[in-house]
């Protein structure tokens, strides 16, 4: 076996308390990596990287995609649930762009708790925040963990 | 209304199959930045009893964003693509998508409403199998914003 950087280790249900808070992440996204996500997810709309035609739909920036920081948010569930594919649910609102500026990028600021326990079905509903530029961008963000 | 109301419950036929490959995977996992090895190890995916390496939360929005298109691109609807923003994005997994499938994703139209000058529409793509098994329930809301 190689040696992974998830273990695959999936927290048990009974050791899982509500309020529990998971490791927190910051996420840089600078233009590069709008445009290898514009290539991996196939939205290649212009807002996305070309900040002249940005501005000229009046915004104020290049602004990320929503599915981008949604995508990179829910890391901080996977990397705590062991196994992405232990996430069975995972629905947001977009509430605020992430403006990306040519010189600094933007933070994405993550956290995350344990709003609910089901222990009949094992599964556990993690709440998501995610600010950027001192404001939510994420609304309803709610992730629902498959546990052992 | 800058939607077509009458589109409300409206289903549109399966799209053609997209075939979930190793590549786009890693691909899309690299830029979300999803660094679980279950997404690029295949040995490591049959340890946790997948069938071969599954695909990051959002990796979905791929095949769903096709179905959308037809709404979005069926001249009856009235959508002006360019006033579209993404509001809501929720993803039910009925088992994580994996390399090797191939995905039908029927598109249902759910809702059409007004709110504050804007029409909402919400889209429900049921990405199934081939031979039907359910694997993934997309559910989007579009904004598409009102004129001046």
């Amino acid at each position: 076996m190689t040696e992974a950087r998830t273990t695959g280790r999936v927290p048990v249900c009974a050791e899982v308390t509500v309020g529990e808070k998971l490791p927190a992440k910051t996420i840089h996204v600078d233009r590069a990596r709008l445009v290898q996500y514009a290539g991996a997810s196939l939205d290649r709309n212009r807002i996305h990287w070309d900040e002249r035609f940005a501005k000229s739909v009046g915004l104020p920036d290049v602004i990320a995609h929503g599915m981008f920081t949604m995508g990179s948010a829910v890391t901080v569930v996977s990397d705590w649930a062991g196994d992405a594919g232990r996430i069975v649910e995972y629905g947001v609102r977009f509430t605020k762009p992430v403006v990306v500026s040519y010189e600094e990028g933007a933070d994405i600021e993550v956290s995350a708790l344990v709003k609910a326990v089901d222990t009949e079905e094992r599964r556990a509903t993690v709440e998501l925040t995610a600010k950027s530029g001192g404001q939510k961008v994420l609304g309803k963000a709610l992730a629902v963990v498959q546990l052992d | 209304m800058p939607v077509n109301a009458d589109f409300q419950g409206r289903t549109y036929p399966p799209t053609k199959p997209y075939g979930v490959s190793a590549a786009k995977i890693r691909e899309f996992a690299d830029a979300v930045g999803s660094t679980d090895p279950v997404h690029v190890d295949a040995e490591v995916a049959r340890a946790r009893g997948y069938a071969d390496v599954i695909a990051p939360p959002t990796f979905a929005v791929l095949i769903a964003q096709q179905c959308d298109r037809q709404l979005i691109t069926d001249p009856e609807a009235g959508i002006d693509f360019s006033r579209v923003v993404h509001g809501e994005e929720k993803f039910v997994h009925h088992r994580p998508l994996t390399a090797g499938d191939s995905i039908v994703g029927t598109l249902h139209v759910d809702g059409v409403r007004e709110a504050g000058g804007h029409a909402m529409v919400t889209t429900r793509s049921e990405l199934a199998t081939a031979t039907g098994e359910p694997v993934c329930t997309a559910t989007s809301t579009l904004v598409i914003r009102g004129g001046e």
